[in-house]
């Protein structure tokens, strides 16, 4: 069989997922290890953050997070079509008609 | 780096082959991937498992899971398993696995004794929670839904696939990470009569570094997950577009219905319920009162409280009062599978929408936990919600970084139900107990020597069945594994999934079509022809296209790298379930409730000669039905018991013999 070289591009997404601290990132690739949809790619210069290659693969299950030895090195947001709304609890039972809270994003 | 591209950093092993051997192999890393590997391992087997992602955080509980259902052999439980295995029967109207439930309903408790032997958290061992309702002070298990009979119980879930892959390391379990299994390897030899099949193990590739396996076994677990992608899709955010993970798309359906594996209940599709790609929001991060939220505190725009109401529609004052059967009411079912249960069994819920619109509650709705008592508020956030799969990091860290506090904020409700969501009825999904493998007592599939658990299992539902199947499938498949030799993998079979396998690579990139776009047009057209209605005429069109896109557009896929050509069989996995559900639809010539299923050309629902299983293979292109009654599996406890002497005394001589004592010798 005929061997073909491997090539790999950076996939445009409308979000981004994941966002690396580089200051506190130690390039151990244990969030890229983890990665459930192999969407991070360990970073060709030694000691660095991965590249987010797949960004729109991504399913938000926050496993890089959870192993990540450095809190705060990668840090997951949701799109912002999915921040889901909250706002301050309303006095109970109150029939009071009232403005719209102040969204939180 | 330049312009956005990178150099590939893992070693191109493209056409390489290397064949493992091994007693059982277990296709998929999850939950009954694992329990299957473990029981076969501790026969003395030798184990390979395949896992496409990483089994430390693989499946659809990696992140971790809240709740155990069904545990009815718990020692505070008030509950037996024949109990709550015939409740779920009667419940799905019979279109329900019987089997499974039952096993997970009788071993499934022995399951999480194991997941805290292996280091995983199941009891409130801090005391965070003493006192509280839920908890029993004695045992510190806690409990969720039924607080009277104690057969849910809540537990830190995110500790369980990390414990899981320690303990099949130390097991000698060969752990096959980054490995997508492609094909079933099936040995047929003819005697007079017919063509008997046997499976021998499987194919697969590296989604790295391209190298292809041969896994040669005697017996193999099909332990992969249930079917997606296959009418949701969204090309910008495809990790969104379904409720399981992204990866999960029912690759073990699709090599099962290319080996001749049969299946039932594949007509069966649910108006969708989660795509946070689309209609709804991240699973558990929205307002609401099911499941993990299960029972908050829900109010309306203007903060009036929404009642909770029990089955005789009698208004509950207090919240306490959420958790307990209704006067006359033994027990209540909740989870994931019951969504508005039959009178029997159905437990307290709020108000229906049509009903609150009447009294004058206005949208948004919200789910208002500051109202609650202090552990069941803390018990809902914090713990199910940080325990339960993807919410430790998304929903609860990240909400409380956003700054949302549960004493002081309220969090918007979507739609107007439970799920926070609002779906169209062609988009569908493989929800509330859908099809799957047809299986028999040992959880065999059809064919000799191919076995099933957890997801992949007709009428699946949660961790506590993915975990009791897996392991009561390990067993079963160890017994038959050491009765058999190795079969001969032919060259032919290894050199056709190998060309099949590698096309992409070397297809024309000039003219090349993607995976997202084959994934997107195989969705608009399940949408279109096998939505919400069906009928034989449209049903056949939506065939016709898929076959021309087989025929057409599959030559043309193209792919860069291993991890592209990885999606490319994903897609192609989702293209071939597509098809058994076509088929599976044509198959049923009525309409039917339980099964969510609308023929516009036979519109009668569940008539009496049509309440069966219509049990679906293919062989040679040729796609052959069978008829199995509802109730094949027998009378459970009878059945099973006549097939499990060999672990009911294997539990009586060990630690079953003290859970059995503390609770009073019931069950025994």
């Amino acid at each position: 069989m005929k061997k073909v070289g491997f090539s790999v591009e950076q996939v445009s997404c409308s979000t981004s997922p994941l966002k690396y601290d580089a200051s506190l990132c130690i390039g151990c690739n244990r969030c890229a290890d983890v990665c459930q949809c192999d969407i991070l790619l360990p970073s060709p210069e030694k000691g660095k953050h991965p590249i987010v290659m797949y960004p729109g693969e991504c399913y938000y299950c926050g496993a890089c997070v959870m192993v990540c030895p450095k809190p705060g090195a990668v840090v997951l947001n949701h799109p912002l079509m999915n921040r889901a709304k909250f706002v301050p609890v309303k006095e109970a039972a109150s029939v009071k008609e009232s403005a719209p809270e102040k969204a939180v994003l | 780096m330049e312009n956005g591209k990178y150099i590939w950093p893992y070693e191109n092993e493209t056409g390489q082959e290397e064949t493992i051997e091994s007693d059982v192999l277990v296709l998929g890393g999850g939950l009954s991937g694992c329990f299957a590997a473990i029981a076969a391992a501790r026969k003395g087997l030798s184990v390979t498992l395949v896992e496409k992602g990483a089994a430390e955080r693989s499946g659809s509980a990696g992140t971790g899971f809240d709740h155990w259902e069904s545990a009815c052999t718990n020692p505070c439980s008030g509950v037996t398993p024949e109990e709550i295995a015939e409740a779920y029967v009667n419940e799905q109207d019979w279109y329900s696995n019987g089997i499974a439930h039952y096993i997970e309903c009788r071993e499934g408790y022995d399951r999480l004794l194991d997941l805290e032997s292996f280091g995983g958290k199941i009891r409130d061992t801090e005391d965070e929670f003493a006192g509280a309702e839920f908890r029993d002070d004695k045992t510190k298990l806690m409990f969720a839904y039924d607080y009277k009979n104690k057969f849910t119980i809540r537990v830190w879930g995110s500790t369980f696939k990390p414990a899981l892959v320690k303990e099949l390391k130390r097991l000698g379990v060969r752990i096959m990470d980054r490995t997508e299994a492609t094909a079933l390897l099936v040995e047929r030899t003819a005697n007079e009569k017919s063509e008997v099949a046997r499976g021998i193990g499987a194919m697969g590739m590296n989604v790295r570094t391209g190298k292809f396996y041969i896994f040669r076994a005697r017996a193999t677990v099909l332990a992969m997950s249930r079917p997606a992608r296959v009418w949701l899709f969204n090309a910008d955010t495809p990790g969104l577009c379904e409720f399981r993970p992204f990866q999960s798309i029912g690759s073990g359906h699709a090599m099962g219905w290319r080996a001749g594996v049969e299946f039932t209940m594949m007509e069966k599709s649910v108006r969708a319920e989660f795509s946070a790609a689309g209609r709804s929001f991240p699973p558990y991060g929205a307002g609401n009162n099911h499941n993990t939220w299960y029972a908050a505190t829900m109010v309306d725009a203007r903060g009036v409280e929404i009642p909770y109401v029990n089955r005789d529609g009698v208004e509950l004052e207090t919240v306490s009062e959420r958790y307990y059967p209704a006067p006359g009411q033994k027990f209540f079912l909740k989870g994931g599978v019951i969504d508005n249960p039959k009178y029997e069994y159905r437990g307290p819920e709020t108000l229906e929408f049509e009903e609150l619109i009447k009294r004058g509650y206005q949208l948004p709705f919200y789910a208002d936990l500051s109202r609650m008592p202090d552990a069941e508020r803390r018990v809902i956030w914090g713990m199910m919600v940080g325990e339960e799969a993807k919410t430790k990091i998304p929903i609860y860290q990240n909400y409380t970084q956003r700054g949302f506090d549960p004493e002081k904020h309220m969090l918007q409700s979507y739609g107007t139900g439970w799920q926070s969501a609002n779906f169209l009825e062609q988009e569908r999904q493989f929800f509330g107990a859908p099809g799957g493998i047809m299986h028999d007592w040992d959880l065999k599939t059809n064919i000799d020597g191919i076995y099933a658990a957890g997801d992949q299992l007709y009428a699946s539902d949660c961790a506590g069945f993915a975990c009791a199947t897996g392991y009561y499938a390990g067993r079963k498949a160890s017994d038959y594994a050491v009765t058999v030799t190795p079969g001969e993998v032919s060259r032919e079979d290894v050199e056709a999934e190998q060309k099949r396998l590698y096309a992409p690579l070397y297809a024309e990139k000039e003219e090349g079509i993607g995976w997202k776009e084959l994934n997107m047009a195989i969705s608009k057209a399940m949408q279109n022809y096998c939505g919400g209605v069906r009928c034989e005429a449209l049903l056949k069109e939506g065939l016709d296209l898929l076959e021309s896109f087989e025929r057409d557009i599959v030559p043309r896929l193209t792919a860069s790298n291993p991890h592209e050509l990885m999606r490319i069989h994903e897609v192609l996995d989702i293209l071939t379930v597509a098809q058994l559900v076509l088929h599976a639809s044509l198959a049923r010539k009525s309409s039917s409730a339980p099964l969510c299923f609308c023929r516009s050309d036979y519109p009668e629902m569940d008539p009496e000669r049509d309440r069966k299983h219509i049990v679906i293979r293919q062989e040679n292109g040729r796609v052959l039905t069978r008829d199995v009654p509802l109730d094949f599996f027998g009378e459970l406890r009878s059945e099973y018991e006549k097939r499990n002497q060999d672990y009911i005394k294997e539990r009586a001589g060990g630690t079953a013999s003290l859970q059995e004592i503390a609770k009073g010798g019931k069950g025994a």
